[in-house]
């Protein structure tokens, strides 16, 4: 059933410093409201049970992309759109943009950013593998000050995370390392568009005189958070991407994830899709 | 394009919370009193009576609901009304050019892009931004560009051929 509307309030601050400093003020009370295409769902369907939202989405502080030599630094409110469309994003980071292009339809790119897909912290959301397998770092800001920590790490649990009550995520630095690399992305789900993920997998491999020299790989879908597989990572360096290398990953990996049965998919199911998934990116190491 | 930059302007009345916006609709500009977290949908078709906009699903997957805000496609069932204050929408009302059609109108009258006409709003707004965009799309940017908008009677084959047609002109 529809929520009341009336009960909610969504206060408009005029800058970043007043946003920030209400959550000092007010720590709890207020929760940031961006492109809403995530909140405005559970609205509807009377599932939002916060009140009051504070609305970060006319802060132009937390807005736009920018390089230097050695990073790439996203605002938070960085859209689906905003992503696509960035030539150094698309040179460098192409998985970013493919999760971008598989994000919901035009409407949504449009409106969903990068910043409320990790807030949001979906173990379903489509960026933050990509994120995780690039190293990236995320950047929290309160009135206190700012400070800048590994993605990897961020979300401890279903929809938990080291985020203080009165803070923002405020910026997403990926360091411009992929020259050379191979990218992987691929997201499973009940279509090839306009579905949400099954299973999502995210990995970015090195190689050197034929031995992987390190690896990246993320997947979401298959635990109660989007998941780094550090242990999948360690198992793979220094060896070549042989059929023993192969099985070995898969079984490291399959004890770093946790899929469910639920309605999307079974637990047996997302196993076995990311066993293959990793399998077919160690495949293509060259 | 104006961009929403005013102070707290929610005041408490009870439990209920309510706002003025000024915002401009297909070029003119109204004033409203709204609850601040009503859906862009529903203050277009309850306080404005624009009902072109449908309601399909009401949770961002049919794009029935789409409309131009600030130059780009959204749904309107997502957006509260409190972050359009200070904005330009154009909805499906605001497509013809007085009594002339747009291209793409035109184009789902004659190749039978309409049938129950639900989606149609959305189907020709996302068409009409697309190109907008992209004057000379390919046939991958069209079904892109109507990605998100779902249609339940025709198939999407005349809605396609509607646009590939629109495109000629």
């Amino acid at each position: 059933m529809r929520a009341f509307i009336p009960n909610y309030q969504i206060t408009m601050p005029a800058s970043l410093a007043d946003a920030l400093a209400l959550l000092k003020r007010e720590p709890g009370v207020w929760k940031p409201f961006a492109g809403g295409t995530d909140l405005m769902v559970l609205l509807e369907a009377g599932r939002l049970p916060h009140r009051n939202y504070i609305n970060i989405w006319a802060l132009d502080e937390l807005r736009g992309i920018e390089a230097n030599e050695s990073h790439v630094t996203l605002g938070a409110l960085t859209t689906y759109t905003d992503v696509q469309a960035n030539p150094i994003l698309r040179d460098e980071f192409p998985m970013l943009c493919q999760a971008a292009s598989e994000t919901g339809g035009l409407a949504i790119q449009n409106r969903g950013t990068l910043g409320g897909n990790i807030i949001n912290a979906s173990p379903a959301a489509d960026s933050p593998p990509a994120l995780l397998a690039y190293d990236a770092e995320i950047e929290l800001v309160s009135s206190a000050g700012s400070r800048w920590l590994p993605y990897q790490g961020f979300h401890t649990g279903y929809k938990q995370m080291h985020l203080g009550a009165d803070e923002l995520l405020s910026r997403i630095r990926l360091p411009r390392n992929t020259e050379g690399a191979t990218h992987y992305y691929r997201k499973v789900g009940t279509r090839k568009a306009q579905a949400i993920s099954k299973v999502c997998l995210a990995a970015v491999g090195r190689m050197n005189d034929g031995q992987i020299s390190d690896t990246r790989i993320a997947l979401g879908s298959v635990a109660p958070i989007v998941v780094g597989c550090v242990q999948t990572e360690n198992t793979l360096r220094g060896r070549k991407p042989d059929t023993e290398t192969i099985a070995a990953a898969c079984d490291t990996l399959a004890r770093e994830i946790s899929p469910i049965d639920d309605i999307r998919s079974t637990a047996d199911y997302r196993l076995q899709v990311s066993k293959n998934l990793l399998t077919d990116f160690l495949m293509r190491l060259h | 394009m104006t961009r929403i930059r005013s102070t707290s302007s929610a005041f408490i009345c009870g439990k209920s919370f309510s706002m003025q916006i000024e915002f401009k609709v297909n070029n003119k500009v109204h004033q409203l009193d709204v609850f601040p977290m009503a859906r862009l949908l529903d203050v277009l078709r309850e306080q404005l009576q624009l009902t072109g906009t449908k309601e399909g699903c009401g949770e961002g997957e049919c794009g029935a609901c789409t409309v131009v805000l600030d130059g780009r496609i959204v749904n309107s069932c997502l957006v509260p009304v409190a972050q359009v204050n200070g904005a330009e929408i154009t909805t499906i009302e605001g497509v013809a050019h007085n009594d002339q059609l747009h291209a793409v109108q035109q184009a789902f009258i004659q190749h039978g892009g309409a049938q129950c006409g639900i989606c149609t709003p959305g189907m020709v707004l996302a068409a009409v931004d697309l190109l907008k965009r992209n004057p000379q799309p390919t046939e991958d940017d069209i079904r892109n560009g109507l990605a998100g908008n779902l249609c339940r009677c025709t198939g999407y084959m005349k809605i396609f051929e509607s646009v590939v047609q629109a495109c000629r002109k």
